[in-house]
């Protein structure tokens, strides 16, 4: 990998940066039982580490994700629960 | 005939920015720094500079909007004075970080509290470990003629550094003082273009100083540290230049003054060097073996150049208008550094002098050396008023 002069990077370059394991409270675990596919959570993301093609089919990057809950909280059909770091869902 | 007009420092040093084109101009006003931006504003609002003088509430900003200007591919000039570079320090440190070739002149002032306007050089020398790279004039003249080097090392792709370039307040910007400033063409000649490596492009979308964790960050630093030393023999090329051009001596990384044949040396930075070399003078009338080693390039700190010019001598005496509390003087501390495991071990002795705009006076300097050459000292403070009792030190 390049370091720049002055740290200059384009679109795309902090991916390498894996900031998931900053998390500390838990993260989300897409049930995919009533998902209308709104794309709320991805939407909502901070991170924009949610991605989804259709119904049932949303993730979240845990490479990324922070643990926020915002999703948990904007899914309209509650679809999403937060879990603890050691549940086997995630 | 003297070549130039009699010029107040601050119209000079106005003008001088003028010539090197700058295509953003920013700064907020600062005693004793205001009359170089006022008189940059009257140049760009009477046309005769194509700039934007970008108004703002505080030196932060100021700094900030030459940091975003240079990153989108504009030459800057910003300009400021003790409390303002205290403001613009977290912008300084991000300017050397994200590579940008700002330009700026620290008009020197001592820092609060007590409030004081006048003339000492702690502000600059706070920033002396921010990654710019420091150049300390004399008088008027220099100031112009380094101002134009700065952005030429600046700006050379080999450095991609900032330049600070450091003015004792009042005694150069408030004096009147025959200035030598080029035509334009010749300016143009010897600067051309700046030439970004990395602009701000709508159409090339990119970050500047991004994030760098704990796996990247120590190399930004190693980075601009080996960059520094480098641009110890580009600084010395850049003045070359301007001397063979300008036909007027430039003398890089410090003026040496009757060093070669002196067992003692006095070390300094700055407009004091007028008085300490009639000081000078004046021992020398007497058969005194001094000399003085003026410091102009302070970062990058030419250590194996200061190693040679003074590994002669027996007394060095660095006098300096700042102090690290609570230790020493910076400069002193410095050339301490570089005889470390060497051959030559001279004694270095450090004064403190002229701080807040204590007067510097010829016998000032004079006691300063004969102390030197008795015995060892650190941080003496020279030119103390006997008749102020200080509450807390005297008993
Ligand atoms: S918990 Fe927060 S960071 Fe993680 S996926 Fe949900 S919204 Fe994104
Ligand atoms: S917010 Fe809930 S329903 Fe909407 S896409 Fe996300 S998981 Fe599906």
């Amino acid at each position: 990998m390049k370091i720049t002069l002055g740290t200059v990077t384009h679109p795309g370059g902090s991916r390498v940066n894996k900031t998931g394991s900053w998390r500390t409270a838990g993260k989300p675990h897409f049930l995919h039982q009533r998902c209308i596919a709104c794309d709320l959570c991805a939407l909502s993301c901070p991170e924009g580490c949610i991605f989804g093609t259709g119904q049932k089919t949303y993730y979240a990057n845990e490479d990324y994700c922070k643990g926020c809950g915002i999703c948990a909280n904007v899914c309209p059909v509650e679809d999403i629960e937060m879990v603890s770091e050691e549940d086997e869902h995630g | 005939m003297v070549k130039g007009r009699m010029l107040q420092g601050a119209r000079a040093m106005a003008e001088m920015v003028a010539l090197c084109r700058p295509k953003v101009i920013s700064a907020y006003p600062i005693t004793p720094q205001t009359l170089i931006v006022e008189e940059l504003s009257q140049i760009v609002a009477d046309g005769d500079l194509e700039a934007e003088f970008i108004n703002v509430e505080g030196e932060h900003s100021a700094a900030s909007v030459c940091l975003g200007a240079c990153a989108a591919g504009a030459r800057v000039f910003t300009c400021s004075s003790s409390q303002g570079i205290l403001l613009m320090s977290e912008v300084i440190f991000n300017i050397s970080g994200m590579r940008l070739p700002v330009v700026m002149i620290c008009v020197n002032r001592s820092v609060s509290a007590p409030l004081n306007i006048w003339n000492d050089q702690q502000d600059s020398m706070i920033l002396r470990d921010s990654g710019w790279i420091q150049l300390y004039a004399e008088n008027n003249q220099e100031t112009c003629d380094l101002l134009l080097q700065a952005y030429r090392i600046a700006e050379d792709h080999r450095v991609m550094l900032p330049v600070m370039v450091c003015a004792d307040g009042y005694v150069l910007p408030h004096a009147y003082e025959i200035v030598d400033l080029p035509d334009q063409e010749k300016a143009d000649a010897f600067l051309p273009f700046y030439e970004p490596i990395y602009k701000l492009d709508v159409e090339n979308p990119s970050t500047m100083g991004a994030y760098a964790d704990p796996e990247k960050y120590m190399e930004t630093r190693y980075m601009i540290q080996e960059t520094l030393k480098k641009s110890i023999p580009i600084v010395e090329e850049v003045a070359r230049d301007f001397s063979n051009t300008f036909a007027r001596p430039s003398y890089g990384l410090f003026e040496n003054y009757h060093v070669d044949d002196s067992s003692t040396v006095v070390v300094a930075l700055g407009s004091m060097a007028g008085t300490i070399k009639d000081a000078i003078d004046e021992l020398r009338t007497e058969g005194e073996k001094v000399g003085l080693l003026r410091m102009i390039c302070y970062r990058p700190f030419p250590k194996e150049a200061l190693y040679e010019a003074l590994r002669n001598a027996v007394n060095i005496v660095v006098i300096e208008k700042d102090i690290s509390l609570g230790a020493s003087g910076a400069v002193a501390t410095d050339m301490r550094a570089i005889f470390q495991g060497r051959d030559a071990s001279p004694r270095i002795s450090g004064f403190v002098i002229g701080l807040g705009g204590r007067d510097v006076t010829i016998d000032d300097i004079k006691l300063a050396i004969k102390k030197a050459q008795q015995q060892f000292e650190d941080a003496d403070f020279i030119g103390l008023k006997e008749e102020l009792e200080l509450e807390g030190i005297d008993a």
